[in-house]
């Protein structure tokens, strides 16, 4: 498996640079998954979205549905589209150190 | 700048460039090619690890070594050997086909692709090329001359390649005068594969999760919960109705079961919450489960004994909750299991009454055996009953097309309950050219585990036929929405429709339903259940148009 450096760790990485083991996530290694989706600081409101996406994953060990994630942040779909490029699933939750979903998604 | 997992990345004209002129070199003689955007991650090995999966290992497809088992070559041909005892229908296949070329054209990666080894005569082919060579007198003397052919690395590359390019939609077995089951071949061919450790993760992930927690997602029961809450309170916001959420209750009359998919992903969020509308207005006696979480089955896509096993769970559910009959969500290779697999794989269902409508009396006798109806047929007799409330006016901004999913059509013949559905709550109803409807319909392109977006590029070509036909209702007649009672479809379509007639918005059939039905205490609707204003509604409020999101 693919290895990467972030926040100054070597971790596993899948094929679309998701971190394999979320116990490894920091900020610090947030940051750095970050400019791999081409954001280069994470600003307030990257950080909102992203410490949510994490709180809800360590309570839930899942994403919330994106409608969810929009209502209880207060952004709008597109304002996350600006906020990660490649949208809440493949940006704001690989920041946050999620995995990828699989299923009827 | 778009990356090859997303539509962006692809030209429509470059994709619509595509030549079925057949390659002058022998099929034998043409390595795989695998590029990307045409090809599915390998399955993980923490995956296969949870379900004693053999040869669990990290590998990576454009490796040159896939970390084959030393005895990988015994292991196929054994593999093989068993098979073939064991499954009639295999071994029929393998021999029946006059290669008549009657299939050819028919399936939609084809089409899309013009890839020769698309063709269902030669994907079958590729197996049958090994049949040949090693379990045939013919092929065993004459090798290439009677149509076999070496097992080598490179076959089992290309076997992996092309198995997972066929979404098991069976189209092409409507047109094969013999009736061989395509998709029969694929699940063999991917069934082999598995012995070798060789999965797709698309599909084994799902798998092992539903093994192990419950459903394809891996949503936990608290999760679960969670979720179906986080649906009651917009239903309330749109609807004025709180509606109850019955979780393992015991002695529930009704288990229901509805792909996972539903409970995360737009546009199914919204068809999970037309189902609890509907369940709260009938006062229906019946329950979630949080371990039969999962009406879908990648098991399908898998091989028998994870099919099974998935399968397995949700009759186990229902005994365990003493509940009388199951009732199946608008899911699609779900029916494959149930009508084609279940009876003879995990049933009979025996302790199980024969489904009965509570409000009508209806009794449905073809599920004698399963004990599992679908959704649409339930919902067809409640409005063939006058049971339902219903105002289709409130879908007059809509003009819908109906997209057979493949299974649910081809695999249970329902064609007829989701069109009368559809037609009872939906003023503009249009069908799409005959050829690609009902027992014809063209696949979504993202089946069988198919769907991810590693594979973005056969998903648009093999999504084109459909898109094709969709985009031909769009110009002539109109047409903003296209439903469909399958939850890998309200994922994939989107894209699909997105790709090749934008503007098309993909929804369930439960959806349009719920929409258009009259609630007991409903407050006055001017949304929506997506929360967008109601056209015509809305603006007698001066409510904004809705955003295009």
């Amino acid at each position: 498996m693919e290895q990467k450096e972030f926040g100054g760790k070597m971790l596993d990485i899948d094929e679309d640079g998701f971190i394999q083991d979320p116990e490894d996530w920091n900020e610090a290694v947030a940051a750095d998954l970050a400019k791999t989706e081409g954001v280069e600081e994470l600003t307030e409101n990257h950080w909102k979205i992203v410490h949510y996406l994490r709180d809800y994953y360590l309570q839930y060990n899942m994403a919330p549905m994106i409608r969810k994630l929009c209502k209880q942040t207060g952004f709008k779909l597109k304002e996350i589209y600006d906020l990660f490029p490649s949208g809440p699933a493949k940006g704001a939750c690989k920041v946050a150190g999620l995995p990828k979903p699989t299923g009827c998604v | 700048m778009a990356k090859p997992d997303e539509p962006e990345f692809y030209e429509k004209e470059d994709l619509l460039k595509v030549d079925w002129k057949p390659p002058t070199k022998g099929w034998m003689d043409v390595p795989v090619d695998i590029r990307p955007g045409t090809y599915i991650y390998p399955g993980k090995a923490k995956n296969l690890k949870i379900l004693d999966l053999p040869n669990a290992r990290d590998w990576a497809v454009t490796d040159q070594d896939w970390k084959l088992p030393a005895d990988w070559k015994t292991t196929i041909l054994d593999g093989m050997a068993d098979r073939l005892s064991k499954y009639r229908s295999f071994k029929l296949f393998m021999d029946v086909c006059v290669r008549c070329g009657a299939c050819a054209d028919k399936c939609h990666f084809f089409i899309g692709s013009g890839d020769p080894k698309n063709m269902p005569v030669l994907r079958a082919e590729l197996l049958r090329s090994i049949y040949r060579k090693d379990f045939t007198a013919l092929g065993k003397v004459f090798g290439k001359l009677a149509g076999g052919r070496e097992l080598t690395e490179d076959v089992i590359k290309e076997w992996f390649y092309y198995f997972y390019q066929c979404t098991e939609c069976r189209r092409c077995s409507v047109f094969c005068p013999y009736g061989i089951d395509t998709a029969e071949i694929t699940m063999m061919g991917r069934e082999l594969l598995g012995l070798l450790g060789l999965y797709v993760n698309w599909v084994i992930e799902p798998v092992a999760n539903c093994f192990m927690v419950g459903n394809h997602l891996g949503i936990q029961p608290h999760g679960l919960k969670d979720t179906l809450e986080f649906m009651a309170d917009d239903i309330e916001e749109a609807t004025g109705i709180r509606v109850d959420i019955p979780i393992n209750k015991k002695g529930a009359e009704i288990l229901f079961v509805t792909p996972s998919g539903d409970f995360v992903a737009e546009p199914g969020i919204f068809t999970c919450m037309s189902y609890m509308l509907l369940f709260h207005e009938l006062g229906l006696d019946y329950t979630w489960s949080t371990y039969a979480s999962d009406g879908g089955n990648f098991g399908l896509f898998t091989s028998h004994e994870t099919l099974k096993r998935l399968n397995a769970k949700i009759y186990t559910e229902a005994k365990r909750l003493g509940v009388k009959w199951i009732l199946g969500g608008e899911c699609g290779h779900m029916w494959r299991v149930i009508h084609q697999y279940m009876d003879t794989m995990t049933g009979p269902a025996d302790f199980l009454e024969v489904p009965k409508s509570p409000m009508t009396g209806t009794v449905f006798e073809h599920a004698r055996s399963t004990k599992m109806i679908h959704l649409m047929e339930f919902t067809a007799d409640l409005i063939r009953n006058n049971k339902l409330k219903l105002d289709p006016s409130r879908n007059d901004h809509i003009t819908v097309t109906f997209h057979d999913s493949c299974n649910p059509a081809r695999a249970m013949g329902i064609f007829e309950e989701p069109r009368y559905v559809i037609r009872s709550v939906c003023n503009n109803f249009v069908e799409m050219p005959e050829n690609t409807i009902r027992e014809q319909t063209f696949c979504c392109g993202g089946g069988a585990g198919l769907g991810t977006d590693e594979n973005m590029e056969m998903r648009l070509r093999g999504g084109m036929p459909r898109g094709n036909a969709v985009r031909y209702v769009q110009e002539q007649h109109g047409v903003n929405q296209m439903a469909a009672m399958c939850a890998i479809d309200r994922a994939t379509l989107t894209t699909v429709a997105d790709y090749w007639a934008p503007g098309v918005k993909v929804t369930g059939i439960s959806e349009l339903v719920a929409n258009a039905m009259i609630f007991t205490g409903e407050k006055k609707r001017t949304e929506n259940l997506r929360l967008e204003p109601i056209p015509g509604v809305a603006e007698d409020d001066e409510v904004e148009a809705p955003s295009d999101e």
